[in-house]
């Protein structure tokens, strides 16, 4: 479970985040949905311990993550697989050497060469890639490829949570939607806890238990998807008109 | 920077201990090098000897060259020409790779995935200059000397005897060791620096171009700051 309570934080004079609280339950899926420059990402990687806060608490299955450090941040995040929006794969390492990353290195695991490659091969399955990307380095790889590359590494050593930072972003719309059922298919299937940064409000509204609207370092309306699509909020309202008003 | 160091300090001695990252820096900082600093050890040795030699001759000492030559060679230019040379090399490509990882949040990924850069990627680079540099300066001392011996024996026509007898005579162990750990405190040095430059990158391939080049400065006269404190350290005023 992931408990966010009263969050600020700044860079300089620019106040990002204003006391943002949420609650996020074992094996469900939360979405902070809101416009570029909104925080969402600041947020999200106060969650897994990235940025320390000015106030406020981020606990994570009971721990306060945002007051550990070294060592004990660094086990505190064995829990943890995160997808980011620019895949951030290594461009160093192979796609098999990407993916395996986390189970060679992150988790004190001593599992073999071959195990390795059957577990790598096996998420990169789920992913609808196969083994012959396993020698691509990411500089070969499509955009969309590259985020399902990064989808599987977030995947690979069977993490509790999952953070996906704009994963539909810069994909086309049957890639996205296949992300979208990976993210369902991670909790579902997995009982993975989901924490999605978004501004794809479609998306947002396929894979989300709750979902919540952050702007001008606020959350302005949390709830489920109803909820929030039937929020008062001017702004809200605004926002998700950009995609309702289209269907 | 002073706290990046010190962290680095502390992981290095936490398991895992990952010997092949270490070896593979060794390689890329040591063996990679070792043309460059070569190619710099026998044109300094070579130019060293012809220019004792001109010194000497006013005075009719020139076989004092080897000696003179050795001297400087192992107490002075081999370490901190080595360890100019690496900077240019390797301390250069350190700064634009972790750079480059931090920009595209490849240092981030890392850290999410439960592994430490700093013991990762930073203290193999940190471990393999401090053994390499060193390694590199006994290169740099013997090509360095070979340079002198050819330019003193076969250019200038300085007795091959009294050349080398007085190298035997000038030169004592305890100079090629005041060498080498001025290339251990070098390695250690310009590693750090580089390193915190890469590791502490901002803003894009801009940010990597100058943290790159304030990698370069920075390390370049950290170097010759370093060589002075630990000359007065060892020697005294």
């Amino acid at each position: 479970m992931i408990e966010v309570q009263d969050l600020w934080k700044s860079f300089g004079d620019n106040q990002v985040l204003k006391g943002i609280s949420l609650r996020i339950p074992e094996g469900s899926t939360f979405v902070v949905l809101g416009g570029s420059g909104s925080g969402k990402t600041v947020l999200m990687k106060h969650v897994i311990g990235l940025l320390k806060p000015d106030r406020g608490v981020v606990r994570v299955n009971g721990i306060d993550i945002s007051a550990l450090d070294g060592r004990a941040l660094t086990e505190a995040r064995q829990v943890f697989g995160m997808v980011f929006q620019g895949a951030a794969l290594f461009d160093s390492m192979t796609v098999l050497e990407n993916v395996s990353f986390p189970l060679r290195e992150g988790r004190g695991l001593r599992l073999s060469p071959a195990e390795i490659r059957r577990r790598v091969v096996e998420k990169l399955a789920v992913v609808d890639l196969g083994e012959e990307v396993l020698a691509r380095w990411p500089a070969e790889l499509s955009g969309g490829m590259r985020k399902r590359v990064a989808l599987a590494r977030a995947l690979v050593s069977d993490p509790r949570i999952v953070l996906y930072d704009e994963p539909t972003t810069g994909l086309d719309p049957i890639t996205s939607d296949y992300v979208d059922e990976m993210i369902i298919h991670a909790k579902e299937r997995l009982g993975i806890t989901s924490m999605v940064i978004s501004h794809d409000v479609a998306s947002s509204f396929r894979v989300a238990d709750r979902i919540g609207v952050l702007y001008d370092g606020q959350l302005a309306a949390v709830g489920t998807p109803p909820e929030v699509r039937n929020s008062p909020d001017p702004f809200v309202q605004k926002f998700l008109s950009t995609w309702f008003a289209k269907q | 920077m002073i706290f990046f160091a010190g962290e680095t300090i502390a992981w290095a001695f936490r398991p895992p201990f990952r010997f092949d990252q270490l070896l593979a820096q060794m390689a890329f900082i040591g063996a990679g090098s070792a043309f460059i600093v070569g190619v710099t050890g026998t044109f300094a040795g070579m130019v060293f000897g012809l220019q004792m030699n001109y010194a000497m001759r006013q005075f009719a000492a020139e076989g004092y060259v080897g000696g003179s030559t050795a001297f400087a060679l192992s107490r002075e230019l081999a370490p901190v020409f080595t360890a100019l040379m690496v900077t240019g090399r390797a301390g250069s490509a350190i700064a634009t790779e972790l750079g480059t990882m931090r920009v595209t949040e490849q240092l981030d990924a890392m850290e999410t995935m439960a592994v430490s850069p700093i013991q990762y990627l930073v203290v193999p680079r940190v471990l393999a200059s401090i053994v390499m540099f060193p390694a590199l300066t006994m290169l740099f001392n013997a090509l360095g000397y070979a340079g002198a011996y050819v330019m003193g024996i076969y250019v200038a026509g300085i007795p091959e005897g009294p050349f080398i007898e007085h190298t035997r005579e000038f030169l004592k162990p305890e100079d090629i060791f005041h060498g080498l750990w001025k290339a251990v405190v070098f390695g250690g040095v310009v590693a750090v620096i580089s390193t915190w430059r890469g590791y502490s990158a901002r803003g894009g391939a801009r940010g990597v171009g100058e943290g790159t080049t304030r990698a370069v400065v920075a390390s370049s006269i950290a170097i010759l700051v370093a060589d002075y404190a630990a000359t007065v350290l060892f020697v005294g005023t």
